[in-house]
C-alpha cells in the first residue's frame, strides 16, 4: 500500500455517477460509485432532477463505502478534492456541498478541480505520471475535446472541441434510432461486432478541405447522426429491412476514424509523441483498436486507462487533486461555486 | 450540561445557520440569497462558528430544515448537514423548514391560528397551517403544494408568514413579518423537541413534487 504523499478523498457528481475515492499519489485506495443510469433509461437520456436526487440519496452511502473499502476513516484524509465543473448544475451543487462539509468538519483543504482535466489525469491511476506534454482526446456523453496538456495540474490548452453533438451523444441518439437500449455506446458497439463497418459510407464531420482552416481540431457529429437517420428512413420507406449490425458497424466507424484521425494530427501538428484517451466513450472497442493502430503507424504512444477509470468517478478527481496538491497550490476557498460551464482550460477553481 | 447544536436551513430565501448551546442562541446568521446556496451556506457555518467562538469538533449535533423548498438549494442544506454528521460522527435532526417559521412566530408571543406559505416557485406556495397552544404550536395537517388559489379561502384568509403572501397579495390575508425559515428559531425548535419530544425526521428532503421528467435533449427528436 502506498504511504507517500496526502490522502485525497475525490468526489465527483457532475452527471448521473455519484463517486467517491481515496487516493493517495498515483495508487488508488477506493473507488466506490453509485449510478443513475437505470432510472434515467426510459427517458433516453439523464434527466438532471432525477440524477440531483439520486446523488443526495447515494452520498453519505458510497462516503462510507469508499472508506471501508479503503479501510481508512474520514479523519484520515489530508485532502478534500471535488469536481466544480462542468457539469448539471443541481448535480454538482450535491458533491461541492458535500466535500465542502467534509473539509470544513476536517480542518482539511478543498480543492475544486475541473471534470474534464480530471478525465485526463485518471490514467495516472494506471500507467503511472502523465507523460508531459501530451495530447488528449477526450470523449463522453457530454464533451468532446481535444487539449494540449503540457502540465495537468498547471496548463491544460484547448485544441478543439465538438461543435454540435458530443460523441457519447451521437451513439446515445443513434442507438435509439436503430431501437437498442440505452446508453447507446454499448449497444452500438456490441450490434457493430456482427456488421460491416465499410457497408454504408457515411460523412466524416469537419474533414473537408474547406473546414480544415478553422475547425482543424474541432468535430461534428450532427451531420453523421442526420445521415444515419435519412440512410434509415429511406430504407424503411422502400419497404426494406434495417441492417442494424452494418448501421451500427458502420456509423461506429465513422466517429472513430475522425476521433483517431484528428487526434493524430494534432500529436503531429505539435511535434508530440504522446497521446492520452479518457472518457466513456474511450470503451469503444473499434475506438481503441484504430487508435492502437494508427499510434503503431505515427510512432505515437498511446495511454489508454482501464474502461472503469474512463467513465465518471471520484478516482479522478482524487488523482488530479493530488496533483495539485503536489504542486503545492492554493487550496479552492469554501465560497467555491459549482460552475456548470467550466472552461476546460481552468484545472482548478478558486 | 451544555450541548452545542449547529442548525441550518436553505428551504428558503436565505441562507440561514445558528449555533444553539442548548439554552440559547450562541450567533446567527441569514443571507438573503435564493440562488447561491452552494456557494454561500459553508462560509456562513464558518462565520457563525467563529462568532460563538467554537470549532467543528465542539458541536454535538446538527440541525436542518428538510423543507420543502426549491429542489436545488433545499439538497446544498440536506447533503452538508449529513456530510457533517458523518465527518464529526454525529447526530442529524431534522424538522420541517415550515414548522420553524412557524416556532419563531409562536415564540413571539401570537395566539390562535396562522399560515405559513413560502415560495414554490412555478406561481405555486409550500404551505402549512399552525396553532398556538399552552406549550408550544402544532401543524395542522401535512405540508402541502399549491396555487395560492387553490387553498380553501377561510385558510387563506389566516394571517400569513413566509413570501407567499409577498408575492400573492390579493391571495392572502394579514402578513405576519417573518419571511424566511431563521436558523435561530431551526435550533430552538429542535431543542425544544429533543427535550419535551415532537416530530424529529429523518434528513431526507421534502419534496412534495415528483421530478420534472423533461425529457433531455436526447429524448426530441433524433433529427433535433
Ligand atoms: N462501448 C462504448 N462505445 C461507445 N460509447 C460508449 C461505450 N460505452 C459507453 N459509451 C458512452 O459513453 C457515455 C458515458 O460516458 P461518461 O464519461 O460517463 O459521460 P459523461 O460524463 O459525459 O456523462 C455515454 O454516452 C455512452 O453511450
Ligand atoms: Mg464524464
Amino acid at each position: 500500500m502506498a504511504t507517500d504523499g496526502p490522502l485525497v478523498l475525490g468526489i465527483e457528481s457532475s452527471c448521473d455517477e455519484t463517486g467517491v475515492s481515496f487516493v493517495r499519489g498515483t495508487t488508488l485506495l477506493a473507488d466506490a460509485v453509485a449510478s443513475s443510469v437505470q432510472e434515467h433509461a426510459r427517458f433516453g437520456g439523464v434527466v438532471p432532477e432525477v440524477a440531483s436526487r439520486a446523488h443526495l440519496e447515494a452520498m453519505i452511502p458510497t462516503i462510507e463505502r469508499a472508506c471501508a473499502d479503503a479501510g481508512s476513516r474520514l479523519s484520515d484524509v489530508d485532502a478534500v478534492a471535488v469536481t466544480s465543473g462542468p457539469g448539471l448544475a443541481g448535480a454538482l451543487m450535491v458533491g461541492v456541498a458535500a466535500a465542502k462539509a467534509v473539509a470544513w468538519a476536517l480542518g482539511k483543504p478543498l480543492y475544486g478541480v475541473n471534470h474534464l482535466c480530471a478525465h485526463v489525469c485518471a490514467d495516472v491511476l494506471d500507467h503511472g505520471p502523465l507523460p508531459e506534454p501530451t495530447v488528449a482526446l477526450l470523449v463522453s456523453g457530454g464533451h468532446t475535446n481535444l487539449l494540449l496538456v503540457r502540465d495537468i495540474a498547471d496548463d491544460v490548452q484547448s485544441l478543439g472541441a465538438t461543435v454540435d453533438d458530443a460523441a457519447g451523444e451521437a451513439f446515445d441518439k443513434v442507438a435509439r434510432l436503430l431501437g437498442l437500449p440505452y446508453p447507446g455506446g454499448p449497444s452500438i458497439d456490441q450490434a457493430a461486432a456482427q456488421g460491416d463497418p465499410r457497408a454504408i459510407a457515411f460523412p466524416r464531420g469537419l474533414t473537408a478541405r474547406k473546414d480544415l482552416e478553422r475547425h482543424r481540431f474541432d468535430f461534428s457529429f450532427s451531420g453523421l447522426k442526420t445521415a444515419v437517420v435519412r440512410w434509415v428512413q429511406e430504407r424503411e420507406r422502400a419497404g426494406e429491412p434495417i441492417p442494424v449490425a452494418d448501421v451500427a458497424a458502420s456509423f461506429n466507424e465513422a466517429v472513430a476514424d475522425v476521433l483517431t484521425r484528428k487526434a493524430i494530427d494534432a500529436c503531429r501538428e505539435h511535434g508530440i509523441h504522446d497521446l492520452q484517451i479518457g472518457g466513456g466513450v474511450t470503451a469503444n472497442s473499434r475506438l481503441r483498436e484504430l487508435a492502437e493502430q494508427r499510434c503503431a503507424d505515427a510512432g505515437i504512444s498511446l495511454r489508454v486507462p482501464r474502461v472503469r477509470l474512463c467513465t465518471d468517478n471520484g478516482a479522478m478527481v482524487a488523482a488530479l487533486g493530488a496533483q495539485i496538491v503536489a504542486r503545492g497550490h492554493a487550496p479552492s476557498s469554501f465560497a467555491l461555486p459549482a460552475d456548470s460551464s467550466m472552461p476546460v482550460e481552468l484545472v482548478q477553481a478558486r | 450540561m451544555s450541548h452545542v447544536l449547529l442548525a441550518i436551513d436553505t428551504a428558503t430565501s436565505a441562507v440561514t445557520a445558528a449555533v444553539h448551546d442548548g439554552t440559547r442562541v450562541l450567533a446567527s446568521e441569514s443571507v438573503p440569497d435564493a440562488r447561491r446556496h452552494a456557494e454561500t451556506l459553508t462560509p456562513t457555518i464558518d462565520s457563525v462558528m467563529a462568532h460563538a467562538g467554537l470549532s467543528p469538533r465542539d458541536l454535538d449535533a446538527v440541525a436542518v430544515g428538510v423543507g420543502p423548498g426549491p429542489f436545488t438549494g433545499l439538497r446544498v442544506g440536506i447533503v452538508t448537514a449529513t456530510t457533517l454528521g458523518l465527518a464529526l460522527g454525529i447526530p442529524v435532526h431534522a424538522v420541517c423548514s415550515l414548522d420553524a417559521i412557524a416556532h419563531e412566530i409562536a415564540s413571539r408571543g401570537e395566539h390562535g391560528e396562522f399560515l405559513v406559505a413560502t415560495d414554490a416557485r412555478r406561481k405555486e406556495v409550500y404551505w402549512a397551517r399552525y396553532t398556538v397552544r399552552a406549550g408550544g404550536v402544532a401543524r395542522l395537517g401535512d405540508p402541502a403544494v399549491s396555487t395560492p388559489a387553490a387553498l380553501d379561502p377561510a385558510v387563506r384568509a389566516l394571517p400569513t408568514a413566509g413570501r407567499g403572501p409577498l408575492l400573492y397579495p390579493a391571495d392572502f390575508g394579514v402578513v405576519v413579518p417573518v419571511t424566511d425559515v431563521d436558523a435561530g428559531a431551526l435550533a430552538g425548535l429542535v431543542v425544544h423537541r429533543l427535550e419535551h419530544g415532537g416530530e424529529l425526521l429523518p434528513p431526507t428532503p421534502l419534496y412534495l413534487r415528483q421530478p420534472d421528467a423533461q425529457p433531455s435533449a436526447a429524448q426530441k427528436s433524433v433529427l433535433s
